[in-house]
């Protein structure tokens, strides 16, 4: 599978990444053959193959239903690149 | 040459849990609190953190799977939502995709006496995001925003119903039912001014008779269930006017405007949500042991539908005062409380559906704010059985009660409230009626059976409201019929 | 105590190892700040050439250190590393101390908790000399892809250190650490290990609690030890494995006393070579080491044999399938929200986007689009699912080699280090060099690298790979071709700096 300038394009977008037309060009020729690399896959048979989303065979962990101490929120704030009224300020949202 | 349109309704619904603690941390869930005061590293998304799964939140999951009639998975896991948005700590929420926690499940309504079954697709839990708080009067005039993360994290579960709703008072029926559902096997303070009951709509119409659904649109915010008809009502009319015309639906998202009554699209130039779900690598799968649901199951408490049966069959009540008491827990088990103690249920069911539902309404109070204990409530339905005092009498002494949460007995000797139905004392009051009103009498006596209604107001006045009107017509009669 | 001159204690004290030194302390031959003086000079003396180090945290490791030294003139019991000087490698979050991850995004960030890691080490009385530098998130395999500087190879400093975790490899193969924490994705912790000189261990996943890791790929990171010697290497181990409430894929298994496998004796035990892993594209003169290495195994008693692992060739797509499609996930969130670097915009999603494309460097962006490109609507199946099932056959060759082989033997690279700008602008080239140690994360079984030999003056390092949670075979044959040769323990000459 190729990938072209446009699913580049996408994709930065989807991934909150600015690209100018020269990165642009630079990326999906590096990804191109990343991705050509990747075909190899194509050549081994995984029909009957069952996926490995966990190497470890843990289930059922959880945690019981009690309150713990939380952050101070001076801590919370404290790397904030900007802060008002105790919360988290950003630019606006369109 | 008009085509007839079928509407239909899906509801997505959030509930948010009412577990101590959050979803995958052990901050609190509590509502309100200052900004960012229930937060840890966790909730808060920062580097190098990690979920762990609340028990407690799978049992709410599963209890309200159990109540919706669902089938429980065996096999669970969860799932990564990946999108951007301020409220989102590590932008992606932590959800359930494929394998959801329950599924395949109804619930019954009552629309205009006649029962429905209504599906419901799927359960699946998932966590919260924070709120954002807008430097202007919305979130598009706004410079900027303020982001709270105390909600981050508080487990939800997600409630989709199929699209089988086929007009607003159903949806609304739907909710009604759901909310009541979610109340009774206490996993949720479902309320939709607060939150913790959030819906969403998805309405199409299609021709009469189509198998086929039409495009359909997206409805948000709607916080309360009258907005949900009325957002319902409108797009269905928006949605048909649009067909009739010839024009196609956009399949858009939109927004409820409250204040000027109209849905309005949500669409921006940014491009659909692709949420790239994968499995959460940080989170290992559920396996559900078939003898825990079980437990759960038998723990559950009556449901709304069982409750209501059994108001009908055990206590005499109407189905549709059944419908109404139990249509929330809090006023079924204060139903039971008073009947418990003053044997006329129908009479406690009239006077719950009436007085008392109408002074909670107007001072928006919970039942449970409420002053009055069900010991004194059916105290004062007994005064008022036995004859100590009349109807009008006990209405004025039940808003007391309310305003003071003093028993009755006391309010009564305090105002003087007494009912009058010696006979001895009213015979005075009735002689000086007759002497002042002879016009009335004569009426009566020439056959105009209403004039006596006159006379006993006249008698009524006169005893300042306290004589027993059902005395004073008996004596009346007696005197007049002579 | 003797009377030594100062430059004396100074390099002969950060020769020592951490079991040499525990001794030495106890028996208060030397003070616990003496020792950390020593370490802090040689970090001062070496940084310009090396730099190893992103936080240098040379006041906090002199008071832990004082106070270790009071404790133990008061007599108190005292933990198995008190004293020791260690490292973390910048991707650990300490509490109250810059974690930075090697990326411009973090270049202030300070986290308000301590990784697992970091308060294990702290209640074993080591001292924290510093965070090291790494390969931005992870991400590289020699420490150019910092957002700050690169490290040097302290065998020669023309040669990259490897990576990810470069630092925190050179620091010990610098005598600048006595034992440092690395991070393993696909190889981070063995293949700088190998570069450098050192024992490089990557614990099973889930041996190690990842609580305080900043993720790259959830389900293959792992943190690990960088020791001068097999011992060490066990000790450290001991601090840091065990289950964490706080990991939910931590494993519920109990921690053996890692200094019981070291003995000398590897009789009988059947260690299996995969093919796959000595072919085209290794280093002839690598090959040769590999094979010295063998020879002397066998003349020690056991058996070396040649098995097959059918799958190896497609490990390394997979992988760089599934790592970047995790990692795609794990690196939304920077985005100038809460912490790091902001980029103004006039609106969110300008400040996501010019934030994240000025705080990230290319590599990073490279993994996260073809992640994202790799998870997306329709790519999912022919992608992700695809590689998560060659994931599955990966892990089923291993499971079939270890019916008959107690453990595996392989080269941890294919060559020794390489130069700078070698391979930094053909990522393909970049990623290959990965292809021995990649298909052990996707297994999630533990492997460590261990010197063996030198070429034209850079370590060879070869690589013993185990069952699931047996890290105790591969220490115990670690332990003894250690014992028995002189090619297992080499030292940097960092002529003109010394």
């Amino acid at each position: 599978m190729r990938i072209t300038a446009n699913d580049v394009e996408h994709v930065a977008k989807l991934s909150r990444l600015y690209l100018s037309e020269e990165e642009k060009e630079n990326y999906t020729q590096t990804l191109n053959s990343i991705l050509e690399y990747m075909e190899i896959l194509n050549r081994v048979d995984t029909c009957e193959v069952e996926p490995t989303a966990h190497v470890l065979p843990l289930k059922n962990v959880f945690r019981e239903d009690k309150l713990h101490k939380c952050l101070d929120r001076e801590l919370a704030l404290a790397n904030a690149p900007e802060e008002e009224d105790g919360c988290f300020k950003v630019p606006r949202i369109i | 040459m008009g085509v007839q349109y079928e509407t239909v309704i899906g509801l997505e619904v959030h509930a948010e849990l009412k577990t101590n603690t959050k979803i995958f941390c052990s901050c609190p869930t509590e509502f309100g609190g200052e900004a960012n005061t229930h937060v840890c590293p966790v909730c808060l998304g920062l580097p190098g953190v990690l979920p762990v799964l609340n028990k407690r939140v799978l049992e709410f999951a599963v209890r309200a799977g159990l109540a919706l009639n669902c089938e429980i998975a065996s096999f669970s896991k969860f799932d990564r939502k990946n999108y951007f948005y301020p409220d989102l700590p590590k932008a992606y929420q932590i959800s359930q995709y494929d394998l959801p926690i329950c599924k395949k499940g109804y619930l019954d309504i009552m629309v205009d006496g006649t029962s429905k079954t209504i599906g419901v697709t799927r359960v699946h839990m998932e966590e919260d995001a924070g709120k954002l708080l807008h430097g202007g009067s919305t979130i598009t005039a706004s410079h900027y925003s303020l982001v709270d993360y105390n909600r981050t994290g508080v487990p939800l579960i997600e409630i989709v119903s199929e699209p089988d709703m086929r007009s607003a008072d159903e949806a609304r029926a739907y909710m009604e039912k759901l909310k009541a559902i979610l109340e009774y096997i206490d996993v949720s303070d479902v309320k939709m001014e607060q939150g913790s009951l959030r819906c969403d709509a998805n309405i199409s119409l299609r021709p009469a008779g189509s198998e086929k659904l039409g495009t359909k649109t997206e409805i948000k915010n709607m916080n309360s269930f009258r907005s949900l008809q009325r957002a319902i009502e409108y797009e269905v009319k928006r949605q048909k006017e649009i067909l009739e015309e010839g024009g196609t639906i956009i399949q858009e998202t939109r927004s409820w405007d409250e204040e000027k009554g109209i849905t309005v699209s949500m669409r921006s130039k940014e491009e659909a949500h692709d949420y790239r779900y994968f499995p959460d690598p940080d989170l290992v799968p559920v396996i559900i042991d078939p003898q825990w649901v079980s437990e759960i199951r038998d723990s559950l408490p009556e449901l709304p539908d069982a409750r209501r049966e059994r108001l009908v069959n055990e206590m005499g009540l109407s189905g549709y005062d059944a419908g109404i008491i139990t249509g929330s827990r809090a006023l079924a088990d204060y139903f039971d409380q008073v009947a418990a103690q003053y044997n006329e249920p129908k009479t406690v069911a009239n006077w719950l559906m009436g007085e008392f539902l109408r002074l909670l309404n107007a001072g928006s109070m919970e039942i449970k704010d409420s002053k009055i204990a069900p010991a004194n409530f059916a105290a004062l339905l007994k005064l008022q059985a036995d004859g100590t005092i009349s109807g009008k009498m006990a209405k004025a002494v039940f808003e007391e009660m309310f305003e003071t949460g003093k028993d009755p007995e006391a309010i009564v000797r305090e105002k003087g409230m007494v009912q009058i139905s010696d006979e001895d004392s009213l015979a005075f009051i009735i002689e000086k009626v007759i002497a002042s009103n002879q016009g009335s009498v004569q009426d009566y006596r020439a056959g105009k059976e209403k004039a006596i209604g006159f006379l006993v107001g006249q008698v009524m006045k006169e005893t300042k409201g306290q004589a027993n009107p059902g005395v004073v017509n008996k004596l009346l009669k007696q005197k007049l019929d002579t | 105590m003797h009377e030594r001159r100062e430059g004396e204690i100074n390099l002969s004290l950060t020769g020592l190892t951490a079991h040499e030194l525990c001794e030495l302390l106890r028996n208060r031959e030397i003070s616990s700040v003496e020792l950390t003086r020593a370490h802090l000079e040689r970090i001062n003396t070496l940084e310009d050439k090396i730099r190893a180090f992103v936080t240098v945290t040379a006041d906090l490791a002199l008071s832990q250190a004082k106070e270790t030294d009071a404790k133990r003139l008061r007599g108190e019991e005292l933990p198995p590393l008190a004293g020791i000087p260690v490292a973390l490698k910048d991707n650990m979050c300490t509490k109250g101390i810059k974690t930075t991850c090697g990326s411009k995004i973090l270049y202030n960030f300070i986290p308000p908790y301590d990784a697992a890691v970091a308060e294990k080490l702290n209640e074993a009385g080591a001292i924290l000399v510093g965070k090291c530098n790494m390969d931005e998130y992870a991400m590289g395999s020699s420490t150019e892809n910092s957002g700050f500087y690169p490290t040097r190879n302290p065998y020669d400093f023309n040669a990259v250190p490897g990576g990810s975790s470069g630092g925190s490899a050179a620091a010990v193969a610098a005598g600048e650490s006595v034992i440092a924490l690395g991070s393993d994705t696909g190889g981070s912790i063995r293949q700088p290990a190998a570069f450098c000189g050192v024992i490089g261990l990557k614990p099973t996943y889930g041996a190690v609690s990842r609580y305080g890791l900043v993720a790259y790929a959830s389900s293959l990171d792992q943190i690990g030890p960088f020791s001068k010697d097999v011992t060490d290497c066990a000790l450290a181990l001991n601090v840091i494995a065990g289950h964490d409430p706080k990991d939910s894929t931590s494993a519920p298994v109990d921690v053996p006393d890692y200094t019981k496998f070291l003995v000398n004796d590897i009789k009988g035990m059947k260690i299996g070579m995969p093919r796959e892993y000595t072919g085209q594209g290794i280093d002839p003169e690598v090959n040769v080491c590999l094979r010295q290495a063998a020879a002397r195994l066998e003349e020690l008693g056991a058996v070396c044999e040649e098995v097959s692992l059918p799958h190896t060739e497609y490990a390394l797509p997979a992988y760089y399938i599934i790592a970047p499609a995790e990692a795609s996930s794990n690196l939304a969130r920077y985005d100038g929200v809460q912490y790091g670097l902001r980029v103004e915009g006039d609106d969110i999603i300008s400040m996501y986007s010019k934030t994240r494309s000025q705080g990230f460097g290319e590599e990073v962006k490279r993994r996260i689009m073809l992640g994202t490109y790799a998870l997306s609507s329709g790519y999912y199946d022919a992608y992700y699912l695809k590689a998560l099932k060659v994931r599955t056959l990966v892990k089923q060759d291993f499971d079939k080699a270890f019916e008959k082989y107690d453990c595996l033997l392989t080269p941890t690279t294919p060559s020794v280090a390489f130069n700078f700008g070698d391979k930094i602008n053909d990522p393909l080239a970049m990623y290959l060099s990965d292809v021995c140690t990649i298909p052990v994360n996707l297994a999630g079984i533990p492997a460590m690298s261990m010197p063996f030999g030198m070429v034209k003056g850079r370590p060879v390092g070869i690589q013993l790979i185990g069952r699931a949670f047996d890290e105790g075979t591969l220490l115990r044959v670690g332990y003894a071709l250690e014992q028995n040769s002189d090619l297992t323990r080499p030292r940097p000459e960092l002529k003109g700096v010394m």
